[in-house]
């Protein structure tokens, strides 16, 4: 059963340093006990100056980077995974259904149509292909990624339009958790406008959501919360 | 035939070391793997992987330690501990391994169609009709144009060698797939192609695959976890873009530092 009042997301005593084992074993830190817990419905925003360690933030809440103290709880089918402890597999199966990330930038296996990269989370999660193909072309439309682009890989595109299917790649399917890294940063005004859209419609649907928006603009339209990760900033 | 769990491991390693002489090629190794799982293992030449990989499929027995499979057949047993006979069953029946070189996996003087259809033959099917419509269907799978079914593999490019490599040891439906370097002599825009192509049959037919590669490219666009090998020892073991963005051991440190930005 699913509780309301249990968070989506609950990060606690997080800390993060990098050894760096061939310039002498440096230890570069980052931040240490962040604690934070977010909620369906909710989008915290990230705020900091750049280096202050937004990013590794979200990339740790991911699995991406490897945090050295402190866990980083997400509900996944009403439970809570540490997914700093969790076995591989249980990790990917939180990415594939719960947990999806819009990163900076985009990285595909070249020479893959747009469409069937699109498309891709959603066989994942055995959606038929006819299905998947439908939505896929809604969420391109929607980010307004003319149609005769659909055929081609994008590695030739724009970096606005590549962002476009960033985002696509991880709209096209409804993640109760959705961790975003500047998604807007390389899109026009008009776009930027349609993302905003999608994620406040998101929001009302109850999705928890992390995020690093410069943008200010951006971030009034979507913040429900900041958290500062500067005030976690650890001793060097 | 045994029941197996369908949410345990598919392939259970436990302590493995190989030695050479004095040589230690593999030493302590282990892992496990499930169903629709892909390990990459990768690291330098002459670091255990393809040691590993032989001792992996049943080709090559282990100084010490466990290799447990989730058999059809026997349930999780150690291959070593099975017979000879039941081993090469195992490895006709279930498995499947794509060398490197397709002229190692292919026989070059029977027609495309012939090597496709033989693994079905070696396990009892005898209906050419059948193996006919199986082999084409698998040609159009990988991607090999159906029409030159009936053409000796030499007469193939090596990219499409290797697509019909591909296609020789998928056909019988195999649980587990073992690849040396199968993108190794390929040219680039070959290579993707191919990524791809494995990327979806691996999704769409649910089966485990553990990949050897040098090619921390290939390592990150077709691996779930990799496990970096130095020295005959796994250094770090991990989610693949946790090992490569977040290297925690000064050797895959290196190893991510020194790859060539395009």
């Amino acid at each position: 059963m699913h509780q309301n009042d249990q968070p989506a997301i609950r990060i606690t005593g997080l800390g993060k340093s990098f050894t760096l084992h061939n310039q002498g074993a440096a230890v570069v830190p980052v931040f240490a006990d962040v604690s934070l817990e977010v909620r369906s419905g909710e989008c915290v925003v990230l705020a900091g100056a750049s280096g202050m360690g937004k990013s590794t933030l979200l990339r740790s809440i991911y699995a991406n980077y490897l945090p050295c103290a402190g866990s980083v709880e997400i509900s996944h089918d009403s439970q809570f995974v540490d997914i700093t402890r969790a076995p591989p597999h249980l990790v990917l199966d939180v990415r594939r259904r719960t947990m999806g990330y819009v990163s900076q930038f985009l990285r595909v296996i070249p020479r893959i149509p747009t469409l069937a990269l699109v498309m891709e989370p959603l066989l994942e999660n055995g959606v038929d292909a006819a299905e998947a193909r439908e939505r896929a072309e809604t969420i391109l439309t929607k980010l307004n990624l003319p149609s005769t682009l659909w055929q081609l890989p994008p590695a030739t595109f724009s970096g606005g339009e590549q962002q476009r299917v960033n985002i696509a790649r991880v709209m096209v399917r409804e993640y109760p958790v959705l961790l975003l890294d500047e998604p807007t940063a390389s899109l026009d005004a008009a776009n930027r406008g349609t993302v905003v859209a999608l994620m406040n419609e998101a929001r009302a649907r109850g999705t928890a959501m992390v995020g690093i928006f410069h943008d200010e603009i951006v971030r009034e339209q979507v913040a429900t919360r900041l958290f500062d990760v500067a005030r976690h900033r650890a001793a060097a | 035939m045994t029941q197996v769990q369908s949410d345990g491991p598919l392939l259970s390693v436990k302590s493995l070391h190989h030695y050479f002489g004095p040589l230690a090629a593999c030493r302590n190794v282990s892992f496990e793997l499930r169903r629709g799982e892909i390990l990459g293992i990768v690291g330098e030449s002459g670091s255990g992987k393809t040691t590993l990989l032989r001792c992996l499929s049943g080709q090559l027995a282990p100084t010490s330690g466990e290799v447990l499979f989730a058999s059809r057949r026997h349930g999780l047993t150690d291959i070593f501990a099975l017979s000879e006979q039941d081993r090469r069953r195992i490895s006709r029946e279930e498995w499947g391994y794509v060398h490197q070189n397709p002229r190692d996996g292919l026989r070059m003087r029977v027609s495309g169609g012939a090597n496709v259809a033989e693994p079905m033959m070696m396990n009892g099917t005898r209906h050419y009709g059948q193996m006919r419509a199986l082999s084409l269907d698998w040609f159009a799978r990988v991607e090999l144009d159906t029409a030159r079914i009936d053409n000796k593999p030499r007469t193939f490019s090596g990219g499409m060698q290797q697509r019909l490599q591909i296609a020789r040891n998928l056909i019988h439906g195999p649980s587990l797939v073992f690849m040396d370097e199968p993108t190794g002599g390929l040219d680039v825009s070959v290579q993707a192609r191919l990524l791809d192509l494995m990327r979806a049959l691996v999704r769409d037919m649910g089966l485990a695959a553990i990949i050897v590669t040098h090619d921390i490219g290939v390592a990150r666009l077709l691996a779930d976890r990799l496990l970096v090998m130095k020295s005959g020892d796994v250094v770090e073991h991990g989610l693949t873009d946790q090992v490569l963005d977040d290297p925690q051991h000064g050797y895959t440190q290196l190893l991510v530092s020194s790859v060539l930005q395009i």
